[in-house]
């Protein structure tokens, strides 16, 4: 039953409620129209309007027990979003803390599409989990409570608004009281009452509660947390996949007859763009594969190497773009009239997502028809879909078992489900004869494509007498993300993917004439949102080439920052929090080198101060102050985590991690090659959230986007050398 | 036949000889607590004590550990894996916690031998054990914690 409420929004200005597009979410807005160009460029889409879903069942279950369970839309790979969805959903029920159970949630669109991207499907991205489930779970929650407190009435006969509600108890002033448990079955069994009330923000007592713990901390200290890997069910076989070596390539024969003779191993099946080995467990399931030979058709497959591609990509740099994302003024005449012109060409390489527990996914058909299945479900609709299109059932035969992942920074949520549509291709070729796991090691993991993409930037300004910025040039060249989805003839704008030039067609920086072009380049490896997406090059590009023109202007790099901010009040409220805090106004220690960043990525806005000293050369990072404005802080303390994680994940992908192709194949197989930050190469963090009563936006990718440039800046501090060409241990920032 | 102890318990298991502890604990004795995380040392998911060192299980063939003492996250017990995993609850040290067996078995390895670890110990000690998730601060943190709870 629909029905709708008048919530107390603590952001008065809808205009602001928005999103910037960009991530996994930008699909679900364009499968129903809903993105406009003029949205696209501007950055921000309103929330679609909230139409309440009744509570029981939808979002939560009272048990007998007194027991509370929450069922979250929003999918958790560690981020934290069953503890923000409990969050909002407690606050309005009433419910005790410490008992709250969350599990995943999948298959209904109206209770969990996305409201930041049109409500037409359910997806986590975009750091996105928060602002969608603001006002939806405070709404569930607070509906529940007064369904509670009618059926308590009724019982009681007395008027409901005249029972209270305390951690998980009804009571009355004639003495009457009960645990919600007693009522639960009869309260669910209502009809959901319209235009609940909401809280006023100073009631609230669990959003913005610093000392509310995770919930699963217990289960991943003791190694009871099941993650997919660790689905056993009755006769379950395990697959290892063979992909092809080149992207593009395909299987033309393949001689499984040693391997099959190996114990345990059960078949080798053809299965999407490669095969699949099937066997009773994982290490027999290995032992087999090396056993199987394969002739690969590479006809079409891409051979280029990575240096081929970025001597490609440095030309078209050179040119002006195929399209453009922002054309302000006229930059060519405004760098004709400058007196200092500034120019700097960046590059960025392939990244893996590299979580630690590698892809994988569980499917099971049972005698009824329907087929369950277990993963890391990012985008479930689009993963049940082709699910029952490749099983040939239809959807509603499909069962979705979210489980939590060993990470994922954005490489759970594939357009065409990968991992998905392997798993059940592989349990269709044995005719489904038993439940299969199919398991990538983490060389299939890394080798398997789905990069962030390779880019080059080539930058322009020019200053004036004064040393004001009066033209800005920035030309992207690399691959679209969406390009090479089913999306992209709706998603991709006038030749431009917005998830390309976010944080560049936005600069928020006051420059009267300012350009950004694209020109998007089709390469055989595929390429993915990977944490923070289109702001891991932009960023980086602005805010390192903001530090030189800064030098250029002999201006300091805050001051001169802020003086281009002030229409853009939280952009310069989280530099002026972190200078502050990092004691910018006063030298750096001796020995000690600092940069600064800021950026806004999916509406929320971080800056950070690094410091770092060199150790025999060697750059060792310090310290990072971090402020952050994230609107209402719903889980200060998993705000911190995140601009924790965010930190560390960003400093080890600058400073050492890059995905290189050698003739078309992945160099990159394991953590030898591709290095990742190790804790001795940790800095300390230290974190501040500005308070505030704007909309909740995310976390999870935001404080990556100003990590890189702020430690590039840092080293330029240290040794007068700027990081143009990632990762710095290339040769050519030597 | 190959007879070692698992979490104190004797396990009598007729495998091939080459098979990595990693994949014989998860999938033939079934204790998934133990993680796989990249299969060549390199990462520290798959971490459990063999005889009270912290050994890599998926680079450890089931024949060497005839005869030893296994300890896997599910069996790490005593004041010092007490004070650890307190310490990790205390402090919210997971983000999506795959590393953290690993970590934590690492950490007890540590403090059986040093329980006063300075920040260059612990990094010497953990540098094996990857976090994705970048957990490093409250890590460190936990183990100095640990630490305090020991001497205390
Ligand atoms: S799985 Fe053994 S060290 Fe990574
Ligand atoms: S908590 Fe995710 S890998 Fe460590």
């Amino acid at each position: 039953m629909l029905h709708r409420t008048t919530s107390t929004f603590v952001n008065e200005t809808p205009s602001r409620r928005g999103f910037l597009l960009g991530s996994a979410a930008v699909g679900s807005g364009l499968l129903i129209g809903f993105v406009s160009p003029k949205a696209t460029l501007a950055g921000e889409v309103p929330l679609v309007p909230l139409k309440p879903v009744a509570p029981f069942s939808a979002y939560l279950k009272i048990g007998a027990d007194n027991s509370v369970t929450v069922y979250s839309g929003q999918f958790d790979m560690g981020q934290g979003s069953y503890n923000g969805v409990a969050t909002l959903l407690a606050e309005e029920l009433g419910c005790d803390w410490s008992g709250i159970k969350v599990v995943g949630a999948a298959s209904n669109v109206p209770a969990y599409g996305n409201l930041t991207q049109g409500g037409a499907l359910q997806i986590t991205g975009g750091s996105t989990s928060m602002a969608t489930s603001f006002d939806r779970y405070r709404v569930a929650g607070a509906t529940a409570r007064e369904m509670l407190k009618q059926a308590a009435a009724e019982a009681w006969k007395v008027a409901a608004s005249e029972i209270k509600v305390e951690k998980g108890v009804l009571s009355h002033a004639s003495g009457k009281s009960a645990p919600f448990g007693e009522f639960a079955a009869k309260a669910a069994a209502l009809a959901p009452p319209a235009n609940v009330k909401l809280k006023d923000p100073k009631d609230w007592t669990l959003i913005g509660n610093d000392t509310l713990k995770r919930f699963d901390s217990t289960e991943k200290t003791n190694g009871t947390q099941d993650y997919t890997i660790d689905v056993k069910l009755p006769g379950m076989l395990t697959a290892v996949p063979i992909h092809p070596p080149l992207f593009g390539a395909t299987v033309k024969s393949f001689d499984a007859g040693k391997a099959k003779a190996i114990k345990g191993v059960v078949d080798v099946v053809p299965m999407g763009r490669g095969l699949a080995v099937v066997a009773d467990h994982m290490w027999s399931a290995l032992k087999a594969r090396e056993q199987v030979s394969v002739v690969w058709d590479d006809s079409k497959a891409d051979k280029r190497s990575s240096p081929d591609l970025v001597s490609e990509y440095r030309d078209l740099a050179k040119k002006p773009g195929a399209a453009v994302a922002r054309n302000d003024g006229d930059v060519e005449a405004a760098l004709k009239s400058a007196v200092k012109v500034v120019e700097a060409t960046f590059e960025f390489p392939y990244l893996a997502h590299a979580a630690l527990e590698p892809l994988n996914a569980v499917a099971r058909m049972n005698d009824n028809g329907t087929l369950e299945i277990w993963g890391g479900h990012q985008l479930p609709d689009i993963y049940q879909a082709v699910a029952a299109q490749i099983a040939g059932i239809t959807p509603d035969k499909v069962i979705m078992h979210v489980m939590k992942t060993g990470g994922g920074f954005g490489r759970r949520a594939v357009m065409d489900a990968d991992i998905i549509a392997e798993v059940v291709a592989t349990a269709k070729a044995l005719n489904f004869k038993a439940p299969v796991k199919m398991q990538w090691t983490r060389e299939d993991d890394m080798r398997g494509g789905r990069y962030r993409p390779m880019y080059v930037h080539a930058m322009k300004a020019g200053l004036d007498k004064d040393g004001k910025i009066i033209a800005w040039k920035d030309t992207i060249v690399g691959q679209s993300i969406i390009g090479d989805t089913i999306l992209a003839p709706m998603l991709v704008q006038n030749g431009v993917d917005a998830t390309s030039v976010e944080g560049s067609a936005n600069l928020p920086y006051a420059i009267p004439n300012l350009r950004v072009d694209l020109t998007t380049t089709k390469v055989g490896a595929t390429v993915l949102w990977w944490r923070a997406v289109g702001s891991t090059h932009t960023a980086y590009c602005a805010e390192v080439f903001m530090d030189e023109l800064a030098e250029a202007a002999g201006k300091d790099p805050i001051d001169y920052r802020l003086s281009m901010l002030q229409a853009h009040p939280r952009h310069a409220g989280v530099l002026k929090l972190a200078a502050e805090k990092a004691g910018w106004s006063k030298p750096a220690a001796p020995g000690r080198f600092r940069g600064v960043a800021v950026a806004e990525a999916f509406n929320s806005y971080v800056a950070h101060i690094v410091e770092i000293s060199l150790d025999k050369g060697e750059i060792k990072v310090e310290r990072v102050v971090c402020a952050v404005d994230c609107g209402v802080p719903i889980n200060p303390d998993i705000i911190r985590q995140q601009m924790e994680g965010g930190i560390g994940f960003g400093i080890g992908a600058v400073m050492k991690s890059q995905i290189t192709l050698d003739k078309g194949q992945v160099v990159e197989g394991n953590f030898d090659g591709y290095d990742v930050l190790r804790i001795n190469e940790m800095p300390a963090v230290e974190v501040h959230i500005v308070p505030s009563r704007e909309h909740p936006s995310g976390v999870g990718e935001p404080g990556v986007a100003p990590i890189g440039p702020a430690l590039a800046n840092a080293v330029y501090a240290a040794t007068r050398k700027r990081m143009r060409v990632l990762p710095f241990t290339r040769p050519e920032n030597a | 036949m190959l007879d070692f102890s698992l979490n104190g318990r004797k396990q009598t298991v007729d495998v091939d000889g080459e098979m990595p502890l990693l994949w014989l604990i998860r999938d033939t004795i079934g204790l998934t607590g133990t993680k796989f995380g990249c299969g060549q040392a390199l990462c520290g998911a798959c971490t459990v004590m063999v005889n009270g060192v912290a050994t890599r299980s998926c680079q450890t063939q089931v024949k060497d550990v005839a005869g030893a003492e296994v300890t896997t996250i599910e069996g790490v017990s005593g004041k010092v894996a007490e004070a650890v995993q307190k310490a990790w609850v205390n402090l919210d040290v997971p983000q999506c916690g795959y590393c953290h067996s690993g970590q934590i078995v690492s950490a007890v390895a540590l403090l059986n031998d040093n329980k006063k670890p300075t920040d260059a110990d612990i990094d010497a000690a953990m540098s094996g054990n990857l976090c994705r998730c970048s957990t490093y601060p409250r890590i460190r943190a936990a183990i100095h914690q640990a630490s305090q709870t020991l001497e205390g």
